[in-house]
């Protein structure tokens, strides 16, 4: 056999290649499907209420991944600033997660209150008000944007299609729950759960 | 990790490692030999450039075969297949426990002087005002500033003024329960516009910001009614509370009409997280301390 057998006839050269990059997705990320360690949520850890939902959306919209993790590391420089070490177990209900891979801006993953709500209103609306040394932009047009009640409980009616335990009566309370809300507002109630429904925080 | 997916780990991965091998052995053995010497591909750039049918050069070979005994070693020595737990012992929650065990004995000595020592004594100690100072850094710039003075809403903790004392006691609880100091709606209590406007100018001039006239005196006995609970009849707070002084210089949501006005309006909610659980004991006693001594300065 010489090699242009397989180099001359692409089908065969496909077929090949998709089994050979599938072996590393097969042994590392097949496994983890079926493991209760990645898949059952830890302990306290619960799926996001309507507003917080929203807020989450909202997250991902303006990008604020490009800029902040949500994911500490088992390091002691991380855990002393952050907060204990981030498990799988407690991002089962993020869709996708929120893991980034940059910090232009801290770690968000323990952030929940930490701060006020209102300084997490002046924050988002002028951080420089309250961090002179902060490059982070502004979202004022957060306070102006409704969230939408319809979109908020479809999503919540697909989540629990792919499984999050939301009760008939969560997802028939969710769009009064968000109806007149900013997606400040939404965003800020997102960031003040952030990790806050593990037991201890150190 | 049940049995199944143990071997399907430890299966799949040495079998396409057998496979790596046995496909570089046979990618070698396709030697200059068994390719004539006119042999090109077919393709031609640029008139005259001609692909050859050559193997890849030996040292390629040699670097393929490089990473895979690399592989192999690194399988047998750290977790990777399946259960098996490597010849080092590493593991990652391991690594996280040594590095916090060796700055427990790193630290530990350090902060069990300080513990012994007094809240005065702290305040003097320039290795403890050093280390305070490190967790003001990380945990109250954010509100305060890193030059202490705060910011509108945000108590100034350089000054001498404290919303709810300046005590050991105090700053330690604040630091570590937290405050939440509220300001009520009062305008509609005050009837209307004018009265807003009347009570603005009175407490305005407590701190000498506004002339004490007719219009601002007449809000006097609605003040004593209203707001003394909280700020005393003559304005000067009251630290249990965290009601601010309204008779000094201090104004911590601004002085300017505007925003006086704004406050009774609208009323205020100042709340200082809980940081106890964050920092400990120890810990927020030896930050009392930095915060008590800047404004010693």
């Amino acid at each position: 056999m010489r090699h242009e057998t397989i180099e001359k006839r692409l089908n065969v050269m496909m077929v090949l290649i998709v089994v050979a990059i599938s072996i590393g997705g097969l042994v590392e990320l097949v496994p983890l499907m079926f493991s209760a360690d990645a898949t059952e949520p830890d302990e306290n850890i619960l799926p996001y209420s309507a507003l917080r939902l929203a807020g989450r959306d909202v997250y991902i919209s303006e990008g604020c991944y490009n800029c902040h993790s949500q994911m500490i590391r088992p390091f002691r420089s991380e855990t002393e600033r952050y907060g204990p070490y981030t498990t799988a177990g407690e991002t089962v209900y993020d869709r996708p997660f929120q893991f980034g891979s940059k910090r232009t801006g801290p770690d968000l993953a323990r952030v929940g209150g930490r701060y006020s709500d209102a300084w997490q209103r002046l924050h988002l609306m002028d951080p420089r008000a309250l961090v002179p040394e902060s490059n982070m932009p502004a979202y004022k047009w957060l306070a102006e944007k409704m969230v939408d009640p319809e979109l908020t409980t479809s999503k919540m009616r697909t989540l629990k299609f792919l499984g999050h335990p939301y009760s008939d009566e969560e997802i028939a309370a969710a769009a009064a729950a968000v109806t007149g809300k900013t997606e400040m507002d939404a965003l800020i109630a997102y960031l003040q759960e952030l990790g806050t429904n593990r037991r201890n925080r150190r | 990790m049940p049995a199944f997916w143990h071997w399907f780990i430890t299966v799949g991965t040495i079998l396409f490692t057998i496979w790596c091998i046995w496909l570089i052995s046979w990618s070698a053995k396709q030697g200059p030999h068994n390719i004539a010497d006119d042999e090109v591909v077919g393709h031609k750039w640029d008139g005259d450039l001609e692909e050859w049918n050559n193997p890849a050069p030996r040292w390629w070979l040699y670097f393929y075969f490089g990473t895979i005994v690399w592989a192999i070693g690194y399988m047998i020595a750290y977790p990777g297949l399946g259960n098996w737990d490597g010849l080092l012992g590493w593991s990652q929650l391991g690594q996280y426990e040594e590095e916090m065990q060796d700055a427990a004995d790193r630290y530990e000595p350090i902060y069990a002087r300080f513990a012994a020592m007094g809240f005065a004594e702290l305040k003097q100690d320039p290795d403890a005002l050093q280390l305070g100072a490190s967790l003001y850094a990380s945990y109250c710039t954010t509100c305060h500033g890193s030059d202490a003075r705060g910011a509108t809403g945000y108590p100034n903790l350089a000054d001498k003024d404290w919303l709810w004392g300046g005590t050991e006691l105090a700053i330690t609880t604040s630091i570590r329960q937290g405050r939440n100091g509220i300001m009520p709606v009062l305008a509609p209590a005050l009837g209307g516009d004018a009265g807003v406007n009347n009570m603005v100018a009175y407490v305005r001039s407590l701190g000498g910001l506004a002339e004490a006239d007719a219009d601002a005196m007449s809000a006097q006995p609605m003040f004593v009614a209203l707001c003394s609970a909280c700020h005393n009849a003559d304005g000067t707070g009251n630290p249990l509370f965290g009601a601010p002084d309204l008779t000094d210089e201090i104004w911590l949501h601004g002085s300017s009409e505007a925003a006086v006005h704004a406050t009774i309006v609208q009323g205020r909610t100042s709340l200082m997280p809980a940081h106890g659980e964050l920092l400990g004991e120890n810990r927020s006693k030896i930050l009392a301390a930095y915060v008590a001594s800047l404004s010693a300065k």
